[in-house]
């Protein structure tokens, strides 16, 4: 409780809590809010400014801009957390494993995951959807992939400083299994630095689709994503260059957003904070 | 001090060779994450049979994975790469031919980001709780978060198409035209920088406030010395190794960074030449640039720590 307490008391929390909340409800009631459909062309009203009629404007093919940032919402969020979920499920599991079990294995693994963080990251993510094939799904689980293995080894660190912990020793000393240790003991004890390294992620993760989106890689044509919009909007830079303010807004704003709400777990969840 | 480090340099060489032969399996294996044949992948859409089972020969698919990729591997150590599968072009050439453009971008980006950065995070580390610290705390999160593409989206629609004041897109050869070539890198390297910028003022600052706060500098305030003596002479010093660790982070930022990019101004970058041949399924060059890329990258580490043992005798050891 005492982490929405101080979500009250941060303004910066709470709004990027309310953001983030407003965000959702966007995303899953885009049909009803959407004012036209995010496909729908028309051939007569192209590239038009902001109007009552069309508050953001129209885009290249005559589609309404609002209704395809709504649009987009859903597609972000999905992809944002598809890919933090496969790095979490990957990652965490790992982490747990190697830092507990130790010995041969996680010096074998950890010289795995020090070669995986060699790659830029966006490249890897980039050759892996390559290789899996086009598309956001198979975007949003190679940029997971790639991020897993830093997760990984932030894990593997806690498990490391809880595994020497005294009531480690003693629920051995118990006879209690490795199993029931790393899940009774272990992994609560070691998760709060991870819970905000994901909420931090969360915004990696944003801005990931977002690139692969724009190089023609994550959403596909015409459904609507907020990358894809400003690839859409690059074309036409010279003759409205006010088609690029909208989605670009929207996802610094929600990259804004979740940094926000991580800083503030970090300060929330870290004890030497908490007596401040 | 060169007795220390020669050995220092053979340790971190034969601890990187694991590193390196992962890197290449990693790489390798990509091929093979093609679901299906990757035989009828790399044919493209309306090859034949004859030219799936030519190009299954071509690349050893019929043979072990292993067997594979210690063929591959032994190719790749004799600068052999393969060949680009939509223009026939060798790999290796395709990728340095394009390498000179990246580079320049990042190492201007490189810069960019010290000699703001750096200030910035020293400014924020002495001034702790103050408005200018608050400041950059306001930029360092914006820099976070801000889309680089849409950045250099904004650079291009405002400096270039408006004021024209730079080019908005294309490059030109560094040996050839030097200033034209720096013309056309300053935007690039603006909108790769920015966040590279906040990352290092975020990090410096940190790593400043956790030095400004330990005994010895307790000492020497105690003792009369000058914050600015402290700062420079003592605090800049005790901070080198973890900055030195930061900008090699960096320049693995700024090589991922340079792909969206460089597609935004039309560089014929190696990160333009990933992206584009990703779509067109043109492994051999995916392959190739991720291969070169991760050893750039791997070879800066190995310098970070050559540097930091030279700044700070406790890491080159006894």
């Amino acid at each position: 409780m005492s982490v929405v307490r101080l979500m009250c008391r941060d303004m910066r929390a709470a709004l990027s809590i309310s953001y983030l909340a407003m965000l959702a409800l966007v995303s899953v009631f885009a049909a009803d809010i959407a004012p036209y459909s995010p496909t729908e062309q028309n051939a007569a009203d192209l590239l038009l400014l902001p109007s009552t009629a069309h508050l953001l404007g129209t885009d290249d093919l005559g589609r309404d801009v609002l209704s395809r940032l709504i649009w987009g919402a859903p597609n972000s969020l999905y992809a944002t957390l598809l890919a933090v979920g496969v790095a979490v499920l990957l990652g965490v599991p790992v982490g747990l494993l190697i830092g507990f079990v130790g010995g041969w294995l996680d010096t074998v693994m950890s010289r795995f995951i020090d070669t995986l963080l060699s790659f830029p990251a966006i490249v890897l993510a980039i050759a892996v959807t390559g290789a899996l094939g086009i598309g956001l799904t198979n975007a949003m689980l190679s940029v997971g992939i790639v991020f897993s293995p830093g997760l990984a080894r932030l894990v593997r660190a806690q498990t490391l400083v809880v595994r020497g912990a005294l009531y480690v020793d003693a629920a051995r000393g118990f006879g209690a299994s490795p199993g029931y240790i790393i899940r009774r003991h272990i992994a609560p004890n070691a998760i709060q630095p991870v819970i905000v390294q994901v909420t931090l992620l969360l915004a990696v993760g944003l801005l990931a689709e977002a690139t692969l989106s724009f190089l023609s890689l994550g959403v596909q044509p015409p459904a609507a994503s907020w990358g894809g919009m400003l690839a859409r909007a690059y074309n036409y830079m010279e003759i409205a260059p006010e088609q690029m303010y909208a989605p670009g807004f929207a996802i610094l704003l929600t990259a804004l957003a979740f940094n926000a709400l991580g800083e503030t777990l970090r300060v929330a969840l870290d004890p030497t904070m908490k007596r401040r | 001090m060169n007795r220390k480090l020669q050995p220092l340099i053979g340790r971190r060489v034969l601890h990187l060779l694991p590193v390196i032969v992962l890197a290449t399996f990693v790489v390798f294996s990509l091929l093979h994450l093609v679901p299906g044949d990757p035989a009828v992948t790399l044919a493209g859409d309306y090859a034949t049979p004859a030219r799936i089972a030519e190009i299954r020969q071509l690349y050893g698919l019929d043979r072990p994975f292993l067997v594979q990729y210690g063929v591959w591997l032994g190719h790749a150590c004799l600068g052999d790469l393969g060949h680009s599968l939509l223009s026939s072009e060798d790999v290796l050439q395709l990728i340095l031919h394009r390498l000179p453009h990246s580079a320049l971008i990042a190492t201007c980006a490189l810069i960019l980001s010290a000699s703001v950065g750096i200030p910035l995070g020293l400014a924020a580390a002495t001034r702790v709780g103050s408005r200018l610290d608050a400041c950059i705390g306001g930029f360092v999160s914006l820099g976070v978060a801000l889309p680089s593409f849409w950045l250099a989206m904004i650079l291009i629609g405002t400096l270039s198409l408006k004021l024209h004041l730079f080019p908005a897109t294309g490059a030109a050869d560094l040996t050839a035209a030097p200033l034209d070539a720096l013309r056309h890198a300053v935007l690039p390297a603006v909108a790769l920088a920015f966040s590279g910028v906040a990352e290092l003022a975020r990090q410096l600052r940190s790593a400043m406030i956790e030095v400004l706060g330990s005994q010895f500098v307790r000492t020497l305030r105690a003792k009369g010395l000058s914050p600015a003596a402290i700062l420079w002479r003592h605090g800049l010093r005790n901070v080198s190794v973890t900055l030195l660790t930061i900008l090699g982070l960096l320049v693995n930022r700024l090589f991922a960074g340079a792909v969206v990019i460089e597609a935004v101004f039309a560089v014929p970058g190696i990160g333009s030449l990933v992206s584009y041949s990703a779509l067109n399924k043109d492994f051999p060059v995916v392959q190739g640039v991720v291969l070169v890329m991760v050893v750039i990258v791997i070879s800066v580490n190995l310098l970070v720590d050559v540097l930091n043992a030279i700044l700070d005798p406790r890491v080159a050891g006894p």
